[in-house]
């Protein structure tokens, strides 16, 4: 039998929210970032443009990048959902928010949960990207303060703390050669 | 930028699907992966009263591999995972080609490439794949299954040749001939965005002669349009960049995209003529021809 939910009625959703289940009754019309950011509390997952421009509410849906504004919540139902929220152990950040950190990749911060989850996909991918490999996995993400260059410089100096090496500082010709020295696209 | 309300149906079952569309297909929209149904329903572009969610419809997300040597993509198969697929890059390359195109990585994993056919956008890459490659789309209804011709199937803007009460269950791409090339070109203003313009295009090689070629043009029509004077000024002769660039100078004459904020007529009428020896130059490289 199929389901159906009339105007007015909720259906159910069930899903994991950073490792934790969380269970919610839903209209059906409300998007998954809504329900991420009204009934499971977690403002982290930023809202630009709700029409899947921006990329400020990518979230991982069972591990893999999606706009939370163009999912509606009960299409989450069985799947496994981070959040910006997700990513710190405590107080103390992800290496991929210490390196955007270190590099000055927030500003007004309003797009950096979205971009810091695709470079949560990114790198769980590919964990050595190029700079046009990060460029393009980070275009559909946009930023209004940055300029960009600090954040892929970000991204970069998160593939050295993920790879266990020390980060070469701003600025420095990279003894590595590996980071950031590439002629910008 | 909220969704208007709905009524919201989930199919089981590819008869509880065809039934809730015989029943609401009027009024109803086919929810796959929404990557195209939910920014129009944000915007609140003629939302639909009813909803029929199809991502529970079993073997809709298989990739099948077809006696013919072709391809058959099923309605819930996402562009990333054809992106990833070995088979459908052996099988059906010039799919291949056009997945980076399409949208950026976190709509690649939620869209499906049948939504975006079936959603007909005119700037979108994969109806012009289709017609590239001359697929054929299999529909089915309560009156049973038919199959309908890519050439037939895109009628306008967002219009297609499927009935309300359809459901586009597959689409299959003929086999893919070791002496074709092919190749998916675009100007777009940022990397994802819609195309100005774009190609998706197919040439055949017997010997050192063009037996066949496909240019089928995106973004510049309210369908994407195959510039067929084009071909057939190609065919039965050597792919040089001689030929091409008579190929694109019909092409560039030929069509008359519509201008709007992001383009003249006279400019995207330039970069059609520009994609087309780009696209038939990288085609004829996957062949081994350099032009």
């Amino acid at each position: 039998m199929s389901n159906t939910t009339q105007v007015g009625e909720t259906a159910s959703l069930a899903c994991t929210i950073n490792g934790a289940a969380f269970a919610v009754e839903v209209d059906p019309r409300r998007t998954l970032s809504d329900v991420i950011r009204e009934d499971a509390g977690l403002t982290g997952t930023h809202l630009g443009c709700e029409h899947g421009v921006c990329g400020a509410c990518t979230i991982l849906v069972d591990g893999e990048p999606a706009r939370s504004c163009l999912m509606l919540g009960v299409q989450a139902n069985g799947h496994d959902i981070t959040t910006i929220e997700g990513l710190a152990n405590g107080d103390e950040l992800h290496p991929i928010q210490q390196a955007m950190h270190e590099s000055h990749g927030f500003q007004c911060a309003f797009c950096s949960p979205g971009f810091l989850m695709s470079t949560v996909a990114l790198l769980a991918e590919n964990p050595s990207p190029t700079r046009a490999e990060i460029r393009e996995e980070l275009s559909g993400n946009i930023c209004r303060c940055t300029g960009y260059e600090s954040i892929i410089k970000g991204v970069e100096t998160a593939v050295e703390l993920l790879a266990g090496n020390e980060p070469e500082q701003t600025g420095q010709t990279g003894q590595t050669g590996q980071t950031g020295q590439e002629s910008a696209q | 930028m909220k969704n208007p309300p709905f009524v919201y149906h989930q199919a089981h079952s590819l008869s509880e699907a065809i039934e809730l569309l015989a029943t609401y297909g009027e009024d109803g929209k086919v929810l796959a992966g929404g990557q195209s149904l939910l920014p129009t329903m944000a915007l609140r572009l003629g939302p639909p009263e009813h909803v029929i969610d199809i991502s529970a419809v079993p073997d809709l997300d298989t990739i099948g591999l077809d006696a013919d040597g072709g391809v058959s993509l099923g309605a819930l198969v996402r562009h990333a995972e054809a992106e990833r697929s070995d088979d459908v890059r052996r099988l059906a390359p010039l799919i291949s080609e056009a997945m980076p195109h399409v949208g950026h990585r976190a709509i690649r994993t939620r869209g499906t490439v049948v939504g975006s056919i079936a959603h007909a956008d005119p700037a979108a890459e994969m109806p012009a794949v289709c017609l590239a490659t001359g697929a054929t789309m299999i529909a089915a209804s309560s009156q049973g299954e038919r199959t309908i011709p890519a050439a037939e199937f895109f009628d306008g803007y967002l219009t297609t040749a499927l009935r309300p009460d359809e459901l586009l269950t597959h689409v299959k791409f003929p086999a893919w001939s070791a002496q074709s090339g092919g190749a998916v070109v675009e100007v777009s203003r940022r990397h994802g965005d819609y195309a100005l313009a774009g190609l998706a295009c197919r040439v055949d090689l017997s010997g050192d002669a063009v037996t066949d070629a496909a240019l089928a043009f995106f973004g510049v029509d309210s369908t994407p349009v195959r510039v067929p004077e084009a071909e057939a000024a190609l065919v039965g002769k050597p792919p040089t960049a001689e030929a091409f660039a008579e190929a694109a100078s019909i092409v560039s004459t030929t069509l008359t995209p519509t201008a709007d904020i992001h383009g003249s007529t006279n400019y995207r009428r330039h970069l059609a003529g520009v994609l087309t020896t780009r696209g038939l130059k990288t085609a004829a490289s996957r062949i081994g021809v350099s032009a």
